[in-house]
């Protein structure tokens, strides 16, 4: 449908008016939310995603493209609630107890918004108990932990062996990251996955959730 | 005359501070300490407690500058001055916290051991241009809770020079201090010959940890000078526009120097920082951008006209490798650290956005830091006026090599580095094995490894080192400590 491109390719120039007054027009001419979001919305954020990927633009270019794609979103979230269309999934954010530094963790939460992700980003000096409860209410597939200080990493084995103890672990997902963070670690707590940066995190969460 | 270089007019400067204070008098700074809060509310500040936020006043910021140093000094472990920071002087200490060491064997980073730590303090002690040392690396083999302490154990320990560190948590700033109240007998003493300072940082943007901000409560409480270290990321967490940047620096740096004079008026202090622009297509934070270094050295201006000795991250670079981008990015980095004044300049050692140290680097960026000192001579005078009797000298021997005015001068004009910099001509480069950069400098960690004269601390001094260390570790559960060599 033409109108469709028409939004993916507006999206892709992150215009957030014109993407609003196309989806606002495609649901008047009653094409259904669930094909305004896949062929258009996300078909443009999944070309901004690859050329992302190429090195062909750079962040501030995803998040303008984000910024678009959530105007036309926001039109149509009621009529996608009402057809009981899910989100891609719902990720759960934060920085561990002890910690304040947030930079990395707030580049995962944009990029994962971008990508179609509903995002609870509970912020700074969480406990695992906040992580679960909060995961457990939203009904999140995985849980994000991020540190950049040594001191604090424990608090992610603390996260992992309180999922297990609870009979969750595999059924709410853990990926961890951070400076001080690697794969190794990540193999040594049993966490599921590891992310180098905000775009690698992106894929890791896409292959948990198999998306 | 000193060469030097400016960015700053006195006009911008002023315009700078001004935006900044207001900053920090109408939108505040976050700070997740109670005691900081009540210590800014008692002297007039306005505090949310809910929000942990706090406002300051013009008059708060005032009397903070009025009781700030305007100098101190620092003393090694025997006790004799090797830092004296004031106005232009400039001194260089490796970066610091790296969580990773180059290893030369695999040219891969790796997290770095005890028996890391112990070959870097030996090589740092005999190098000549490296004033101070750091607890440049955060040793992997001890539990995670003792890790910033047991890095100042072991720089005590081997090396006399003095430390420049910090703590991860609140906990680890007792055994730090009483590590210093062992080396130097009392509080007064300590007072009065300052052996370490301690990093402090703000978070950007406009806040300040528990920790961090306890940090400066502590060190102030002993008088132990700290150093601000505000990281304001150009484009991303600060405005794009460098000014913007240094009006944001100015801000957490003001806030963090009115709380430690608050607590202690006179407690030592360097206008730090570690500032960085953000890349927007690696998401990163070059160290060796020429934009960072520009804001390193202007913040080091405005500083200056604070009345402050400052400090900055530079002199080091973003490379994997002891490769040509990590020579060109610390080279440029470290002159025009100097030629700025910046008083205390962490960097050399460092790769890889400060999160590895590398021993063959240390060693190389030693030679720039003597070549740059050279540079900070200038170009003086050497009995050249009148030139005349030199000129007709040179046209009846032919040569100056063994002229008076040679001999008198050629140490003090000419700097001469050491082996790790090639100057051989081909025919001898090759004979001598043909060795390249990296190879020269893991030849010379070799030999000063070997070279190491041990410490002449005081055994009781060093036993009671060892047993606060140990107490400290048993806290955690680690038993035993990795095994120290005898020397």
């Amino acid at each position: 449908m033409e109108i469709l491109m028409q939004i993916r390719d507006l999206l892709c120039q992150a215009d957030d008016q014109q993407v609003l007054q196309l989806v606002t027009k495609a649901i008047r001419e009653k094409i259904s939310a669930k094909e305004i979001l896949e062929k258009g919305l996300l078909a443009g954020m999944n070309i901004i995603s690859e050329r992302f990927k190429n090195h062909e633009i750079f962040l501030p270019d995803v998040l303008l493209a984000s910024k678009a794609m959530h105007a036309g979103l926001e039109q149509i979230k009621p009529l996608l609630i009402e057809a009981s269309i899910p989100s891609l999934g719902k990720v759960v954010l934060g920085t561990v107890q002890g910690d304040l530094h947030d930079i990395g963790k707030n580049l995962v939460g944009i990029m994962l918004k971008g990508a179609g992700f509903e995002v609870i980003d509970l912020g700074k000096g969480i406990t695992p108990e906040k992580f679960l409860e909060t995961a457990q209410a939203e009904q999140a597939r995985v849980i994000g932990m991020s540190a950049l200080l040594t001191t604090t990493m424990p608090v992610m084995k603390n996260m992992v062996a309180l999922l297990k103890d609870k009979g969750l672990q595999g059924k709410i997902k853990t990926i961890i990251g951070g400076a001080p963070v690697t794969e190794a670690y990540a193999r040594q707590i049993g966490a599921d996955a590891y992310a180098y940066d905000a775009a690698n995190a992106v894929e890791r969460v896409k292959e948990l959730i198999k998306v | 005359m000193r060469p030097s270089v400016k960015f700053l007019s006195d006009d911008l400067i002023k315009k700078i501070v001004s935006e900044a204070e207001q900053l920090l008098c109408t939108l505040g700074i976050e700070m997740r300490n109670a005691q900081a809060l009540g210590l800014l509310a008692d002297h007039g500040a306005k505090v949310d407690r809910e929000k942990s936020q706090v406002f300051f006043t013009p008059a708060l910021i005032k009397k903070a500058l009025k009781t700030s140093p305007r100098s101190f000094k620092l003393y090694d472990i025997p006790g004799k001055e090797t830092h004296h920071f004031q106005g232009m002087q400039v001194y260089f200490t490796p970066g610091s916290a790296a969580l990773y060491i180059l290893d030369h064997e695999t040219k891969e980073i790796r997290r770095p051991v005890t028996s890391d730590y112990i070959s870097y303090a030996k090589i740092v002690s005999q190098l000549k241009y490296i004033a101070s040392q750091s607890t440049a690396m955060i040793p992997g083999d001890v539990h995670e809770k003792i890790s910033d302490s047991y890095r100042l154990f072991l720089s005590l320990l081997y090396c006399d020079k003095p430390v420049v560190t910090g703590t991860f948590t609140i906990e680890s700033f007792e055994v730090m201090k009483n590590f210093q109240l062992a080396v130097r007998g009392s509080e007064k003493a300590l007072l009065e010959k300052p052996l370490t300072i301690f990093s402090c940082c703000p978070t950007s943007p406009l806040k300040w940890s528990e920790v961090t901000s306890q940090n400066v409560l502590d060190c102030a409480r002993y008088g132990i000078p700290v150093e601000f270290v505000a990281m304001p990321l150009s484009g991303f967490l600060a405005p794009v526009s460098l000014v913007g940047t240094l009006i944001q620096h100015t801000a957490e740096t003001l806030s963090g120097v009115v709380l430690s004079q608050l607590a202690r008026p006179g407690t030592p202090m360097l206008y730090g920082g570690s500032p960085a622009i953000f890349d927007i297509r690696y998401e990163t934070t070059p160290m060796g951008a020429i934009e960072t270094m520009m804001i390193d050295c202007a913040y080091n201006e405005i500083g200056k006209y604070l009345g402050l000795p400052t400090q900055a991250y530079i002199s080091l670079s973003d490379a994997k490798r002891l490769d040509a981008q990590a020579g060109m990015e610390s080279a440029m980095g470290a002159v025009l650290a100097a030629l700025s004044g910046i008083n205390n300049i962490s960097g050399p050692g460092m790769i890889d956005f400060e999160s590895c140290q590398s021993l063959e680097k240390l060693i190389v960026d030693n030679e720039v830091c003597g070549m740059t000192y050279r540079l900070l001579q200038g170009i003086e005078p050497k009995e050249d006026f009148p030139s005349l009797p030199l000129f007709q000298e040179l046209l009846q021997e032919k040569h100056l090599l063994i002229s008076k005015h040679t001999r008198r001068y050629l140490k003090e004009e000419i700097f001469f580095p050491g082996a790790v910099i090639d100057r051989a001509n081909r025919a001898r480069w090759k004979e001598e094995g043909g060795l390249d950069l990296e190879q020269r400098a893991h030849s010379e960690v070799e030999r000063l490894i070997h070279s190491y004269k041990p410490s002449e601390m005081a055994g009781e001094i060093k036993n009671e080192l060892i047993t606060l260390m140990q107490t400290e570790a048993r806290k955690y559960g680690q038993e035993k400590l990795p095994e120290l060599r005898k020397d």
